[in-house]
Formats: C-alpha cells, sequence, structure tokens
C-alpha cells in the first residue's frame, strides 16, 4: 500500500495528466459534482456522489459508429472510431465501480461491443471508499462494500493522507508513474476507517432492504403483480432514472442525415419513452404500466436470470434522490417484496 | 396564518369519499423519508388514511394528471361519465393556474373535477436543506415555524423555512387561487415578486456572456425529458421530438444544436401558456435554470403587449394567438436593455 | 483567406403574395442581389415557425431573413400580424440565447418593391458577412 499527503495530490494529479487524461468529480458552480477533465486549479469534490454516472465514459450518451458517404451510385462506408488512448477515472464510488461489471456482462460478452471494449481497455480506474454514505444509499443490499471498492486501483481519503492499493496490472503502472510522489504506508489507518464506515452502514435508513424475494426465474411471480399499477400510476414517463442510473444499457442506433451523406450514431435509451424498441408492427410496451415495469422487471429479475443471479442495480441511489416524483426501486421493491409470493 | 396539516386533507378527501362526491383523490403520498412525497392516486379511505400526506414538499403540481383523467372522446370525459363520481384534486395556488390554462385549452372536462384549494406557505427545496445540514438526511421536520433537520453526520439543526424554500417559492408569483370549488386555508393575493430579477440580468450582460452562459446551462442537458414530461403546459400526445416523423426527433442531444433546438422549442411552444409554476425547474435533475427560458417569454410579451398572465381567468387570449395592428416591430425588440449595456 | 472570400448562406422565406413576386421583380428589373440568398417560398409569412428557421441554422445558413406583405395587406388578412408577433417573440429568445441578433430578420416587401427586395437582401447579406460564419447554432454534423 501506498500513500500521499492530501497536500500534494495536486502534484499527483498533474503527474498523471502529464501522461494521460485524467477525469475526476469536480463541482459544478450548482454545487453538484460532476466528471470533469483535470487541468491546474480544477479541484477533486468531497461530494459522494456526481449526478450522472461514469459510465459515460466507457458508453457514451451519444456516439457515433460510422458515417456513409453518398456519391451517385457509390456508398463509401467510414469508420469514425478514433483510436483510444489510456485515461485515468479518479475517485469512482465502489457503487459506480460495480456497475461496469453489470456492463461488461451486456457489452462485453459475444458479440462483443468493439466501441465499449475498447474504451473499456484503455481505461484506468481509481475508486475511492466512502466515509460518509447518504440515506439514498443501499449498495449493501447488493452485496456491495462502500470500505472496500474494488477497480485498478482502491484508494481511501483520511483528514490528511490518500491511502492507494492497486489490485490489477493497470493499476500498478499507474502506481508506478506517481511513485516519486508516494511512500510505502501500513495499512492501520485503511482498517480504522473501514471499521467506521460498516457501522454507518449500519445505521443507514435503507440498510435493511431485502433482495432475497428477487432474482432470476421470478417472473411469474411479479409480472402480474397488481401493485405495478399504482406505483405507476404517476409515473411520467421521463427518462431520469435511466439517465442517471450508472447500469442502464439499452441503446438506440439512428441516422442522421447530414445533406451529404449519413452518420450512424447510437445514444441512450429509455424503457420509459413511448418510441422505446419501436418495431415495424409498433410499440410492444403501449401503456406506462407495461414500461415502468420492464425498467424493474429488467433490473430485479430478467438481468439476474441471464447473469448468474447479480442483481441489474447496484443501489447509488441516483434515482432516489434525482426522480421528479419520488418514486424508485426501493419504494418497488418494498411494495412487491412485502408481498407473500403465491 | 392557520398551518394546513395532513389531517385537514385527509379529513376532507374521507368526507368527499364517504358521501359520495367524488369516487377518486388526486393527492400527494408517502414516501420512504420525510423528503420523498410522491404524487399519487387514492381510490379509497383507508388508502387516504394510511398514506396521504400533505407538507412542506408535497410539491408536484397535479393539474397535469387530470388531463389523461378526464380524456374526452368524441365529446364525453372517458373515464368519468357519471356526473356523481367526479375526481377530487387538491390544488395550490399555482397549480390552479395550470388548472386553468388546461381548461382554457380545453385539455380537461371541468364537471368531472371537484377542486379543493389548499394555502400553499412554499415548498422546500430538499437540495438546499442538503447544502446547509450535509448529506444523510435522517428527518426533517416540517410541522412548526422553521424546519428541524435530523442526520447522519451532524447535530441536529433549526432551519429558517425561508433559508430552504424553493426557488420558485422564494419569488411566488401569487398566494391566490384562481380556480376552486372549496378552499381549506386562507387564499391570498397576487404578489408583486421580483421574479424577472434574473432574467434581467442576463438581459444586461453581453450577447457574449449570455451564449457563454447558456451554453453551460445547457451543455449539462441529459435530454431525459422531465421537464416536458412534467410540464402541464406540455400536452400533446404527441411530442415533435418523440414523433420519428417529424425529423428532429432524438433521444439525446447529440450536439450543442440539439440541446438549444429542444430548449428554445419547448419554451416557445409554452410561450403565452406557461403559467409559470416551476415544475421544469423543480424536476430538472442537472438543475438547468430553465424558468428563466419560460420567464423571459412572460416578461417579454408583457413589455410587448401588456401583462398576461396565463391561467388567470379561464377562457383569456394568449398573446400568441392574438394581434394589434400597431404591434412592436420584430426588429425593434432589440433596442430595449442590451443596446445601452 | 480574404475576408471578402466569405459569402453567407442565407434563407429567405418569402410569401407568395407579396415578396416572392418583389423577387421576381427585382430579377425582372435586372436588380442585383447575392446569389447566396436562396429564396423559400411559403403560402403566407405565418406559415414559418420556429422550426423552420432553428432547421435552416442547422443546415449551414448564416442568416435567415422573413419577407412578407406590409401589415394591413395580408392575403389572408392577418397572417403577418401573427408573424410579427411570433417573430418578435423568437428572436429576443434568440438574442436572450446570445445568438448574433444581426443573424435574424422580418421585413415587409410588397409585389411592387422589387428595389426594396433587392436593398433588403444587400444589406442583408452585408450585415451577416461582417459577422462571418454562424458558429453558435451551428451542427458541426452538416458541415463535415
Amino acid at each position: 500500500m501506498r500513500k500521499i499527503s492530501l497536500q500534494k495530490i495536486d502534484l499527483m494529479f498533474a503527474e498523471i495528466a502529464n501522461n494521460m487524461s485524467l477525469y475526476l468529480p469536480v463541482d459544478q458552480n450548482d454545487g453538484k459534482a460532476a466528471y470533469t477533465k483535470w487541468e491546474e486549479g480544477k479541484k477533486w469534490s468531497n461530494a459522494l456522489n456526481t449526478v450522472k454516472s461514469p459510465k459515460d465514459f466507457f458508453f457514451p450518451q451519444t456516439e457515433d459508429m460510422m458515417e456513409f458517404k453518398v456519391e451517385g451510385k457509390n456508398v463509401e462506408v467510414i469508420d469514425t472510431r478514433k483510436v483510444s488512448e489510456d485515461f485515468v477515472v479518479f475517485g469512482v464510488r465502489a457503487c459506480d465501480v460495480k456497475a461496469f461489471d453489470i456492463l461488461d456482462r451486456v457489452f462485453l460478452v459475444d458479440p462483443r461491443d468493439s466501441y465499449y471494449a475498447t474504451k473499456r481497455e484503455h481505461g484506468i480506474i481509481v475508486s475511492v471508499a466512502c466515509t460518509r454514505p447518504s440515506e439514498t444509499c443501499f449498495c449493501s443490499a447488493f452485496g456491495i462494500d462502500p470500505a472496500e471498492p474494488k477497480a485498478d486501483v482502491s484508494v481511501w481519503k483520511t483528514e490528511d493522507e490518500l491511502f492507494m492499493q492497486s489490485n490489477t496490472e493497470k493499476g500498478e503502472k499507474l502506481l508506478k508513474m506517481i511513485e516519486g510522489l508516494t511512500e510505502e504506508a501500513n495499512d492501520e489507518k485503511v482498517k480504522e476507517q473501514k471499521e467506521q464506515i460498516s457501522k454507518i452502514m449500519k445505521k443507514l435508513p435503507l440498510a435493511d432492504l431485502d433482495t432475497s424475494k428477487f432474482g432470476g426465474g421470478k417472473t411469474d411471480d411479479f409480472f402480474k403483480a397488481p401493485e405495478w399499477d399504482e406505483l405507476s400510476e404517476t409515473c411520467l414517463g421521463c427518462g431520469t432514472c435511466t439517465f442517471v442510473c450508472p447500469t442502464c444499457q439499452c441503446y438506440d442506433i439512428k441516422d442522421f442525415n447530414t445533406g451529404k451523406g449519413i452518420i450512424r450514431y447510437r445514444c441512450w435509451d429509455s424503457c420509459m419513452y413511448s418510441e422505446f424498441t419501436r418495431m415495424a408492427h409498433g410499440n410492444n410496451r403501449n401503456s406506462q404500466k407495461e414500461r415502468f415495469r420492464q425498467r424493474f422487471m429488467h433490473k430485479l429479475v430478467y438481468y439476474p436470470e441471464n447473469n448468474d443471479g447479480i442483481f441489474g442495480c447496484v443501489g447509488c441511489g441516483r434515482c432516489v434522490s434525482r426522480c421528479p416524483i419520488s418514486m424508485n426501486i426501493v419504494k418497488v421493491m418494498k411494495k412487491l417484496g412485502g408481498k407473500e409470493n403465491e | 396564518m392557520q398551518k394546513i396539516t395532513s389531517e385537514m386533507l385527509i379529513e376532507k378527501a374521507t368526507e368527499l369519499l364517504t358521501n359520495g362526491t367524488v369516487s377518486t383523490v388526486l393527492g400527494w403520498k408517502k414516501g420512504e423519508c420525510d423528503y420523498d412525497v410522491s404524487p399519487a392516486e387514492f381510490k379509497s379511505v383507508e388508502e387516504v388514511k394510511n398514506e396521504f400526506i400533505y407538507n412542506d414538499f408535497s410539491a408536484a403540481n397535479l393539474s397535469k394528471y387530470l388531463i389523461k383523467r378526464t380524456e374526452k372522446v368524441h365529446g364525453q370525459a372517458l373515464v368519468f361519465l357519471n356526473p356523481e363520481k367526479k375526481i377530487l384534486v387538491f390544488l395550490k395556488p399555482c397549480d390552479t393556474y395550470s388548472f386553468n390554462q388546461l381548461l382554457t385549452e380545453h385539455r380537461l372536462d371541468r364537471e368531472s373535477v371537484y377542486a379543493v384549494g389548499v394555502q400553499c406557505d412554499g415548498m422546500i427545496d430538499i437540495e438546499k436543506v442538503k447544502k446547509i445540514a450535509g448529506d444523510g438526511i435522517l428527518s426533517v421536520d416540517c410541522s412548526g415555524e422553521d424546519i428541524i433537520v435530523k442526520t447522519l453526520y451532524n447535530d441536529d439543526m433549526t432551519i429558517a423555512k425561508a433559508d430552504v424554500l424553493a426557488e420558485r417559492c422564494v419569488n411566488c408569483k401569487s398566494k391566490k387561487h384562481v380556480a376552486y370549488d372549496e378552499l381549506l386555508g386562507e387564499t391570498g393575493e397576487v404578489i408583486d415578486s421580483n421574479r424577472f430579477d434574473e432574467v434581467e440580468k442576463l438581459e444586461k450582460m453581453t450577447a457574449d456572456e449570455r451564449f457563454a452562459f447558456w451554453q453551460n446551462e445547457l451543455s449539462k442537458c441529459i435530454r431525459c425529458n422531465a421537464c416536458r414530461d412534467a410540464c402541464p403546459a406540455c400536452t400533446c400526445e404527441k411530442c415533435v421530438f418523440d414523433n420519428p416523423k417529424s425529423g428532429v426527433e432524438n433521444k439525446s442531444p447529440a450536439n450543442s444544436f440539439e440541446e438549444k433546438l429542444f430548449h428554445i422549442i419547448r419554451a416557445y411552444h409554452v410561450a403565452g401558456r406557461c403559467t409559470d409554476c416551476g415544475e421544469c425547474s423543480r424536476v430538472c435533475p442537472q438543475n438547468i435554470p430553465l424558468h428563466l427560458l419560460n420567464r423571459k417569454f412572460i416578461k417579454d410579451m408583457n413589455e410587448f403587449y401588456g401583462d398576461y398572465q396565463a391561467g388567470a381567468e379561464v377562457g383569456s387570449r394568449a398573446p400568441l394567438v392574438n394581434y394589434t395592428t400597431s404591434d412592436i416591430e420584430p426588429g425593434e425588440v432589440f433596442d430595449r436593455g442590451d443596446e445601452d449595456a | 483567406m480574404q475576408m471578402n472570400e466569405y459569402k453567407p448562406l442565407i434563407v429567405a422565406f418569402c410569401c407568395n403574395w407579396c415578396s416572392y413576386a418583389g423577387a421576381d421583380l427585382a430579377g425582372n428589373n435586372r436588380l442585383n442581389y447575392p446569389a447566396e440568398v436562396k429564396i423559400i417560398r411559403v403560402p403566407c409569412s405565418c406559415r414559418v415557425n420556429p422550426m423552420f428557421i432553428l432547421r435552416a441554422f442547422q443546415r449551414g445558413a448564416d442568416g435567415v431573413i422573413i419577407c412578407g406583405c406590409h401589415p394591413g395587406d395580408c392575403h389572408y388578412t392577418s397572417g403577418n400580424y401573427y408573424t410579427r408577433r411570433r417573430m418578435a417573440a423568437l428572436f429576443s429568445m434568440l438574442d436572450y440565447l446570445g445568438i448574433e441578433k444581426e443573424r435574424t430578420r422580418v421585413e415587409w416587401v410588397s409585389a411592387a418593391e422589387g428595389a426594396k427586395f433587392a436593398a433588403t437582401m444587400n444589406d442583408f447579406v452585408e450585415k451577416v458577412a461582417a459577422l462571418g460564419e454562424n458558429k453558435r447554432l451551428e451542427d458541426l454534423r452538416c458541415k463535415r
């Protein structure tokens, strides 16, 4: 384990930024944190988390896939992929790190998504333990320990120092890069912090959220549950929950006509939208109730069914704090899970 | 002034459900903690008694929910054919403006609705509470004059309500209920608010500064459509931005042009119809001050064509569907304000 | 590159009953106005919806001008009165967003005013050319 004084942290950022792009949460003028490219003067935010999740780095909201140029009877296909360079995403919370694993299981299985894969290969993730989880956090329900964040490098921030532990080869390389600034450390203070965090975790209001009723193979238990009517009745059908979610991975592929050619791009899509997965025959989910149900069934039943029981939610709490009508996965789980399975 | 409590609303809802005046209640429902109040529909006295809440977080404007519930098909209300079985809706002052505006546009059936106006002392913005009290909010007690916040990390804190009022409530334009069948608490007056101050500040900037300001704000947009979906004036059955045949349909803002296109067109489409209820800014997950777009239109139209408040009365003609033969020329609109800045 | 090489692209929405004929008259009278002005004929100036204007900018226009009948002379009695209000509101909003106000204009040009049409276009092109390319409402995808 290595450590660095917090006073020298900007030197460390500068050193990393000398070698590759460095992104980290920075407070914006509205007081909210957002991942921002580091440059001299940018300060690492103290906020628990960013409004938008870091999935953007690997699965951007909009991404060009290819371009077509049409000249007479010739159609030229242009590969618009850029050669990726290594980059560092610093200060990712344990929940968001776990979310990358969930995305990997979608994009890196056959057929492998090369757009996602290249960025994933070039991205180095530095996670940070959460010393002050919020009332909206429920990562522990999904087996995530915010005191033990995974990723290439794990970081623990104390009052005046930053402790670092590499977990992968990529992480090793990164720590090597800043070796001159850091010093060898024992893990005593880190252990102390972990204990503190685990005490706080028990006090969180959503700590007792029960996931045992959900999982693969439970489609019949919940699909026709009468509770969906009540849960979805005031859903506005906006995409806030989907777009702030670190694990939502649905996208649409669209063509943009530039007048001289076509740009084929993909962009995030939301199952809450009326045009979601529209096909030649029309839409397969015509009511907001069906769309609402799809979102939660996907996270709690369909995803675990195809992925060894792993849930499609990491309990980051973004949807809990951002939903315009305060409806969220926690309320859904409590409502549905409270019912005896007939 | 008397403080309005949940109990008073529950009592009213129970009475109207029991005596058969209404069959359904539109109100607000308790959440997991004090501040995550959801708009909800209640069908029984039992539901109302167990789950109904009215507090300083009952912010959602319920007018919009009436559209689907009283939709007319060939002249007949879809759901409420029986005039004895109305839908009860609780409306705060600003919600009543939206209610009137929807009536003006024939988007709801007045006969199907029993509207109870509720006195409003302003709603709290939980983000402002978090800024003061810190993260890890365990409870927010807003039953008294000041609010008392308990958190995981700090001592209990007493905060003056004025410090955590939502932006739209700080600049409240009216405490007057412009439509109701019955009133709970008191109705107030139209307030001479400072709601255009921010707009004026922007107008006084140079074009470059304004461009930078909006470029920065609008680039935060993630196109979740929450502003549109929560807006009681956005009632198109198929939004142009959702319609694949419109040529401008897009699910995400691909670049800065599309960000601007969406917000300009949305603000323009509700211009003259926007009652300035502030739902767009309340629901924006990225904290974009969307009300500053709507208020610009309101302010302009007040200045060009005389004061007009959408929803103040049913049946009024909005400025953009009206004219006089001596209106200001489009080229003259710039000769005000920023020219001398 | 010399400044005078830059030629702005102008989209002119012209009412069928007045300014479109005015443009014809300008042509018949051999009055010059820049070829970069692309005319789109509309049945009435009030047919122009704000989306048309924004789309014109998106597709590469550097300036957009709407020409209609003089107030009081609308073929449909009141169309141009609505245009006047709509565009006043829209242009003010574009200005509020920091988009150069010289890029948008409304002019009333009758079928008899061929000379006014040419003069208006010459003036508008000159003003827009002075601003340079439209950067604030551009869609880079359309410029690839």
